[in-house]
């Protein structure tokens, strides 16, 4: 990494990994998460419509949604974790190289805390532990609150493989 | 009321459920504490674009709906429910193309909690896509 990187390069060349990460995944789109990052911290949101409320008297959020958007925010922090030594050193260009692969859910579990309120959700994962084939994230999400989680998850992810060179 | 009947209702109340309808969730039985419902794949619903696999959170919405429609359906007849907590084993990724099943029982419930079992398949019943537990909330009447 070169010592005095000008600033809006960096922030070029993050922000572009990170919307591809994003932009590749339909359902990210359908449910209309965008992750904003602060350095290498990633704040994931979910937009309240219509279209994600359980109940529709209370109208609460869907549980499936909530464990979407947690697990949606699981699977890109580790991707970005994964990808971040190699961005910053210049091994992969974030414009045109090929993605990495998805790490893959092997279980996700979902604490519903308290019900999820007819507005915007937040999420950040924190990865526990990373090795080179199993990975465990835990991720909080909450909404007007920061100290008041609406939902928590911890989930186990199968790690991408590098190619084999056989 | 006919077991006919019960399934018609039950059925416009999980397809009235905003985020169901948006999953094209389709309710094909109910009764006595077990449901089963269909989710049509769709290219919305991806999670991996280099494979086509349905994000998993899809799965778990369809398993978190099937499981609260198996406590409705219980005997006991239950005034409304919430989940507590649903873990998903994800046991192999469904195939691209078709749609997903789940079927979810409600085996036991307490004065105030209700216990559930739910497994998923694509088109090839004889190996599961995924399976879940899950505690969810049984709020009785005059409670």
């Amino acid at each position: 990494m070169k010592a005095h990187e000008p600033v809006n390069v960096i922030k070029t060349r993050r922000d572009a990994m990170l919307g591809r990460l994003t932009d590749a995944v339909p359902y990210i789109g359908f449910l209309g998460v965008t992750v904003d990052r602060r350095g290498d911290e990633l704040t994931a949101t979910l937009p309240f419509t219509p279209a994600i409320v359980g109940n529709p008297a209370l109208q609460a959020l869907h549980g499936g949604a909530t464990a979407s958007f947690l697990e949606i925010t699981a699977v890109i922090e580790l991707t970005w974790a994964t990808l971040w030594a190699d961005m910053e050193a210049g091994r992969i260009d974030p414009e045109s190289d090929a993605l990495p692969r998805m790490p893959k859910t092997i279980d996700f579990t979902v604490d519903y805390l308290r019900s999820g309120l007819p507005r915007d959700a937040y999420a950040r994962a924190r990865i526990n532990r990373s090795g080179r084939r199993y990975a465990s994230v835990h991720v909080e999400g909450w909404q007007d609150n920061r100290s008041r989680l609406f939902a928590q998850a911890t989930g186990h992810f199968l790690m991408p493989q590098p190619a084999s060179k056989d | 009321m006919s077991s006919a009947d019960r399934t018609q209702i039950a059925r416009q109340f999980i397809e009235a459920i905003p985020f169901a309808k948006a999953l094209s969730m389709t309710l094909q039985e109910i009764g006595e504490g077990r449901a089963v419902i269909t989710m049509p794949y769709n290219d919305a619903l991806v999670g991996d674009p280099e494979t086509g696999v349905i994000h998993g959170g899809a799965v778990s919405a369809l398993m978190d709906t099937c499981g609260g429609a198996a406590v409705m359906s219980h005997p006991d007849s239950p005034i409304a429910t919430a989940t507590i907590d649903l873990r998903i084993d994800y046991m192999r990724a469904a195939q691209p193309g078709q749609q997903i099943k789940t079927e979810a029982v409600c085996y036991h419930v307490t004065r105030a909690v209700a216990f559930v079992r739910a497994t998923a398949w694509d088109a090839d019943e004889a190996r599961p896509v995924a399976s879940a537990t899950g505690a969810f909330t049984f709020q009785r009447a005059g409670r």
